[in-house]
């Protein structure tokens, strides 16, 4: 058991530098920072010694190992546009990208389990049918264009929700939160749909196909046989043992849905860590791309290590063969 | 939706969740941009935008108007007393938000500093010109050479203040390679109309009315809120939707929608920066062209029939959607009072294609184009559009639009010009023709040395020898003379394609007035909300 651990997080290791030298090595594609840092009129002599002192003119190698000595410190440089400290500034935004990330996740699971159990019991009923059309929607539009129809229906239109940003903001010391204000609540309404709207498909068809597989099991014959109400036979028997899969997909969609908050953070300027990763990409930013590439990678790994130590604690076959995963 | 209505439904949210009207008072002026403000030290970066920004909350000696004359601000006059001996005259009873008193060690402080190690401002005045105090309010500058437009870049070169920047360690100024933000790029200590209260990197900015302020203000407002919205959709709705009194730019294909939009108007302007092409005339061989062995480029009838290839009304109504003045010089008409003088080498295909069966490519030839994709309106369409018409005149161009990042890393001379066509644009920091004339007509060697922005090479003794007399002319009747005489000159000789000015496109609610200048500044004291 301990020799499976070490080797899973020797080998989570080597996965985040492998992370690390693939968006390095991406870096060197992405256009010449030194021409976004200055006006058009400096002199190319001015550029040369910028590049010479930013380290750009170095060995590639040289520069990662300085890239790498600095990460391991969780030292991620300073910002080339900004000129702050990337992790200071990552940090600062990672609240409003966890919230609007944990919203969504948690409008996916309430909104999507009752979908799924509804039209998982109710099959051939016409909201069922509709659920499940509405829920092709969400899987097949691109989340971009859901959520700029979002906004021009209820920002433009009825202008009942607002159409960008977080609102107004509480600032507690390390943390900021849109949360307890009004106006952050509602300015995460449209977002935090848009970002849970294939996630809350997901698990809504999931949900339905293990309640449909389960109804036909023997053990809910006999409960029913044994003149349990409706509602205990389909809550307290069926749904209870559809949650197992359920729990492990969402657990593993929230890296994701963290990840893929880029998209409809641009869309609704949200000013998440996302927001910032894009607009540093097209700044050619490489500090704040390379330690936003890092944690999303931290965050992967972090989370697949997790599992499969709980499939090592729950499977008992895994523990003595060892490396079967 | 009516307006009343809306303003019922806020109303009543408010009111449901019991919060503050008061936030959303009248005279808040909410407002957003595509790009954020990099750092609030005034030198750290030449950019319309957070120099246009931080010009709300610093001032220089000058300053320029909505029509962009220059007006004194922190001089109330000055005089040259010799060509190469100005005096000026300073404001007296400024005060910076911070309190200080606002006098010539301020100005030769600024002056020292603009120039530092790190600026990138430096151009703003001549490296060896010395600023001697006279007394607390008058302060002298010498200079080697006489410089007529001496002054005219310095509604952009704002005065710090020395004791502030001692006191906080931004003596220094704070350059994009530095290691840790100082105070001065976190922090804004001016003279001008508005303070910055709050400012979340990147994200936003709040400012309010600075009560000290030494001019009358023409506007009424009591709060600004500045906030990114770098996606353009989202930024046209935030405003059709009320969210925001004003935002730009608005993409020229939303104009139409912005202005039919109730309580909602589209503001659209000449701008001052030029879009032109350019071709490597320095190479004796193209870098990417099918021709080996020489240039044709080099042949000013190739250059001629590039130039009468491209159908520019086409551009101009189908590309810009009208938001473009075709251009006949390098620079804006509003910044050359001569430049009625000069008319477009008319569109003429069959013209186009005799003068380059005349220069030996009856066939034409083939020819890679490097284009920016992100930098100015609508720029890969222009070249798409280019190359569809090159082609008719038997050119093949091979198209190669990149993000700016890229583009720029290429056809700078920091990668030796790598290019053999391109699309560039260009606004004189000094709004003047020297500028122009200097940077993109001047002869260069193959490193950039001479006339580092002319990508192209261009180069004609005769006019480096006119730039030098514009630059020491101090009569403005004779300077314009030979101002006229060198675009003349490089016009005969197409040194470059002009194509167009292209437009400004804000977006601004029916409840504010505002001032749309030229340049593209947006100058919160102009701006009055009801």
């Amino acid at each position: 058991m301990l020799a499976f651990m070490i080797r899973r997080v020797f080998q989570s290791v080597i996965v985040m530098f492998v992370v690390a030298l693939i968006s390095f090595l991406l870096f060197r594609f992405v256009g010449d920072p030194v021409n976004q840092m200055v006006g058009i009129e400096t002199t190319p002599e001015q550029r040369d010694a910028l590049r010479v002192q930013l380290g750009l003119n170095d060995p590639v190698l040289t520069q990662f190992w300085r890239f790498i000595m600095g990460a391991v410190q969780l030292d991620f440089g300073t910002s080339y546009q900004f000129k702050q400290s990337v992790a200071a500034m990552i940090g600062k935004r990672a609240p409003a990208t966890l919230e609007l990330s944990l919203i969504s996740a948690v409008f996916a699971t309430v909104v999507g389990i009752p979908m799924g159990v509804y039209t998982g019991l109710k099959r051939d009923s016409w909201l069922s049918k509709m659920f499940l059309t509405v829920s092709l929607v969400g899987i097949s539009l691109p989340t971009f264009l859901i959520g700029i129809l979002f906004i021009f229906v209820f920002a433009v239109q009825f202008q009942v929700l607002p159409s960008f940003g977080r609102g107004e903001v509480v600032d507690l010391g390390y943390w900021n939160t849109g949360l307890l204000t009004a106006s952050g609540l509602k300015a995460l309404i449209l977002p935090s749909i848009t970002l849970g709207l294939f996630q809350m498909t997901l698990i809504m068809r999931l949900v339905r196909s293990e309640m449909l597989e389960v109804m036909r099991t023997d053990y809910i014959k006999f409960a029913r046989a044994r003149g349990l109400t409706r509602r205990a036979v389909n809550f307290g028997h069926a749904l209870k043992n559809t949650l197992v899969p359920v729990i492990t997909i969402t657990g593993l969609q929230l890296g994701s849905v963290i990840a893929f908050a880029i998209i409809t953070e641009t869309v609704f300027s949200w000013p998440g860590m996302g927001l910032l990763f894009l607009n540093s990409v097209q700044n050619v930013d490489i500090p704040i791309m390379a330690a936003y590439l890092m944690l999303i990678g931290f965050l992967f790994v972090t989370i697949n290590l997790i599992v499969d130590l709980l499939y090592v604690a729950v499977d008992p076959r895994i523990r003595v063969t060892g490396v079967e995963l | 939706m009516n307006f009343s209505k809306v303003k019922t439904t806020i109303l009543a949210g408010a009111m449901v969740f019991g919060l503050g009207v008061g936030q959303s008072s009248a005279e808040t002026l909410k407002y957003a941009f595509q790009g954020s403000l990099k750092s609030l030290d005034p030198y750290s970066l030449n950019e319309t935008f957070t120099l246009g920004f931080l010009g709300n909350v610093y001032e220089g000696l000058i300053r320029r108007g909505p029509d962009l004359n220059i007006q004194p601000a922190l001089a109330t006059s000055w005089e040259v007393l010799e060509p190469t001996k100005w005096r000026f005259h300073l404001r007296r009873g400024v005060k910076f938000h911070n309190g200080n008193d606002f006098n010539a060690d301020d100005v030769i402080f600024s002056a020292d500093r603009v120039r530092a190690e790190g600026s990138d401002l430096t151009t703003r005045i001549p490296k060896d010109a010395k600023f001697v105090k006279v007394d607390d309010h008058t302060v002298d500058v010498i200079l080697t050479s006489a410089n007529p437009i001496l002054h005219y870049e310095w509604g952009t070169w704002s005065i710090i203040d020395k004791e502030w920047a001692e006191a906080n360690d931004s003596v220094k100024v704070t350059s994009a390679s530095d290691d840790n933000a100082t105070k001065i790029s976190l922090e804004a200590n001016g003279t001008g109309p508005f303070k910055i209260t709050k400012h979340d990197v990147g994200v936003s900015t709040s400012l309010v009315p600075n009560n000290g302020w030494w001019d009358t203000p023409k506007h009424n407002l009591t709060k600004i809120e500045f906030t990114t919205i770098a996606s353009d959709a989202t930024r046209v709705a935030a405003l059709l939707s009320g969210d925001l009194d004003m935002v730009y730019p608005i993409p020229v294909q939303d104009l139409k929608r912005v202005d039919s939009n109730d309580g909602t108007r589209a503001l659209i302007g000449p701008e001052l920066r030029t879009i032109f092409l350019g071709m490597d005339q320095i190479r004796d061989e193209l870098l990417e062209s099918n021709i080996k062995g020489k240039n044709p480029f080099k042949d000013v009838r190739v250059r001629k029939a590039f130039y009468q290839a491209i159908n520019i009304e086409a551009i101009k109504k189908k590309v810009m959607r009208d938001l473009a003045d075709p251009s006949s010089i390098m620079i804006s008409p509003f910044l050359f009072s001569n430049s009625g003088d000069f008319v477009r080498y008319p569109y003429d295909v069959a013209a186009s294609k005799a003068l380059l069966t005349e220069a030996g490519y009856p066939d034409g030839f083939e020819v890679g184009m490097d284009c920016p994709n992100d930098r100015y309106v609508n720029d890969e369409a222009i070249c798409q559009a280019v190359t569809a018409m090159l082609a008719k005149a038997g050119i093949k161009v091979n198209l190669n639009a990149q993000p700016k990042s890229k583009y720029f890393a290429k056809v700078l001379a920091s990668n030796s010009f790598e290019t053999s066509f391109f699309l560039l644009g260009w606004t004189p920091g000094s709004l003047d023709s020297w500028n122009v004339i200097s940077n993109l007509h001047g002869c260069r060697d193959e490193k950039g040395k001479g006339s580092p922005f002319n990508l192209g090479g261009y180069c004609n003794p005769k006019v480096d020898e006119l730039a030098k007399q514009i630059l020491v002319e101090n009569d403005p009747a004779k300077r314009d003379g030979l101002i006229t005489e060198a675009f003349r000159i490089t016009t005969d000789e197409v040194a470059y394609i002009p194509l167009h000015q292209q437009g400004l496109a804000w977006g601004v609610s029916d409840k504010i007035t505002l001032e749309q200048r030229a340049d593209n500044q947006f100058m919160m004291y102009y701006v009055t909300k009801n």
